[in-house]
């Protein structure tokens, strides 16, 4: 059950860059919007893919990285105020007899609103799942992506996979409260934030926990119990006990629960139309590299258009039989005003 | 100009010719090469063109940046022949290239 309600105008599924330029078109047309996003922080792909990297086809911006184009879209959509809901998938979503829509998270969270806009990229990024043979078997009774209570690993002989924070801040964090805690890399070499390696390292020198290096190459354990993984090593093969494994491989993106909207879908894409990119389902629009349509670029910039071009008739949804008159912001002394800077 | 050639993971051969400057990755998936997911798009951030060198290659094309070798940590079966396809530039240097596509990028 949802512990609380939020009743808003527009519900924008995914943080990415089109998704914040969408509150900024919504937020001219006086249109309130919340924003849910699985990862922990905004950007999408950008910031979760190349933060670093430059980007060069930005319109008006020769040069810019992910970290950056996210935080000046940030910037741009401060003034309207927008709420953002981080580390949270949205799990479903039901049209109610009224026309508005009711969407829940897997945070608890249950909105009520008149329009969704659903800007999820290439989907929800989500753990990897390392193509181990028979690892489905374990999955949730002793292979895990993520802790969710750390109490869960108590007294676990834990086994984890990678080299990365994740997997280094949950070897510290788990080795005080589990039975055994082991480690494993498929280099002595750690990309993770140089003060938790250290740490680890003084585990292992104490002789608190082990450290291998070698990559997995069975799983062992009956009834979905895990007793223990074959792994390849320079040495050779050796035999690893444990009965909870934790691998961390990094995200992925996979399209997720708007799969299950009741949305048509094309090779996994919301196919729209291009005057309004709504999709099949009256109040629900797709903007970004979600969508589909003839000619259709997945580039930031169609997303940009995209955003405007979907305000426009999300407005009309909202405020039915209004007039909508089209404003610049260079001459608007009414949209400068929403903007701060009149 | 050099002439790649792709192996997928059931045996089947894919001979490609290949411009110069641009990235093996992308070689790939301009020939329409099964196997080479390369989400992120050649941004070394995702680790799913993940290629094993073949026969000589493997120790001429050995040599891994930082960011490579941080980013096969996302792959799956890494060998001492493992590289990011999309880290690869195609040259007249490496005319005749030979590389093995993994069963599945993860």
């Amino acid at each position: 059950m949802a512990n609380q309600t939020i009743e808003t105008d527009v519900v924008i599924v995914g943080a990415g860059p089109c998704g914040l330029f969408a509150v900024f078109e919504l937020g001219l047309l006086d249109i309130k919007c919340h924003v849910v996003d699985i990862l922990d922080k905004p950007g999408g792909q950008c910031a979760e893919l190349y933060p670093e990297k430059p980007i060069y086809d930005i319109p008006g911006l020769p040069l810019v990285t992910g970290q950056e184009l996210t935080d000046r879209l940030l910037e741009q959509a401060a003034p309207f105020n927008p709420q953002y809901h981080y580390n949270q998938m949205v799990t479903s979503l039901r049209k109610l007899d009224d026309g508005s829509f009711e969407l829940e998270t897997d945070g608890d969270i249950q909105f009520k609103c008149k329009v969704v806009v659903v800007a999820a990229g290439g989907g929800s990024f989500q753990p990897k799942k390392p193509p181990m043979p028979s690892i489905d078997d374990y999955e949730g009774t002793s292979v895990f992506y993520s802790v969710k209570r750390m109490e869960d690993f108590r007294d676990k002989d834990i086994l984890i996979v990678g080299g990365g924070d994740s997997a280094l801040d949950w070897v510290n964090n788990l080795q005080p409260i589990a039975k055994s805690m082991t480690l494993l890399h498929r280099r002595d070499d750690f990309r993770a934030a140089p003060d938790s390696v250290n740490k680890m390292r003084e585990l292992v020198a104490a002789g608190k926990m082990n450290l291998h290096i070698g990559q997995v190459t069975n799983l062992h354990g009956s009834a979905g119990v895990l007793s223990g993984v074959t792994v390849k090593s320079k040495e050779g093969e050796i035999e690893v006990a444990c009965n909870t494994m934790l691998p961390f491989f990094g995200l992925t993106m996979k399209l997720g629960p708007v799969a299950e909207w009741g949305l048509n879908l094309e090779e996994n894409l919301v196919p729209v139309d291009t005057e309004k990119f709504a999709t099949s389902e009256h109040g629900i629009f797709a903007i970004g590299d979600i969508n589909t349509y003839p000619g259709k670029l997945k580039l930031i910039l169609s997303g940009f258009h995209e955003a405007a071009l979907m305000s426009q008739e999300a407005f009309r949804i909202i405020n039915p039989g209004e007039r909508l008159l089209f404003q610049y912001t260079t001459s608007s002394s009414n949209l400068q005003k929403k903007l701060g800077v009149a | 100009m050099a002439k790649i050639t792709f192996i997928e993971h059931n045996g089947k051969e894919h001979v490609v010719d290949a411009e110069n400057g641009m990235s093996v990755m992308e070689t790939a998936v301009k020939n329409m090469v099964p196997g080479i997911d390369a989400d992120c798009g050649g941004a070394c951030a995702c680790a799913t063109c993940h290629v094993y060198l073949q026969g000589e290659w493997a120790e001429k094309l050995a040599e891994r940046s930082e960011m490579e070798e941080d980013m096969l940590d996302f792959a799956f079966e890494v060998q001492d022949s493992s590289r990011l396809s999309c880290q690869i530039r195609v040259s007249d240097d490496i005319d005749g290239l030979v590389l093995k596509v993994p069963e599945k990028q993860f």
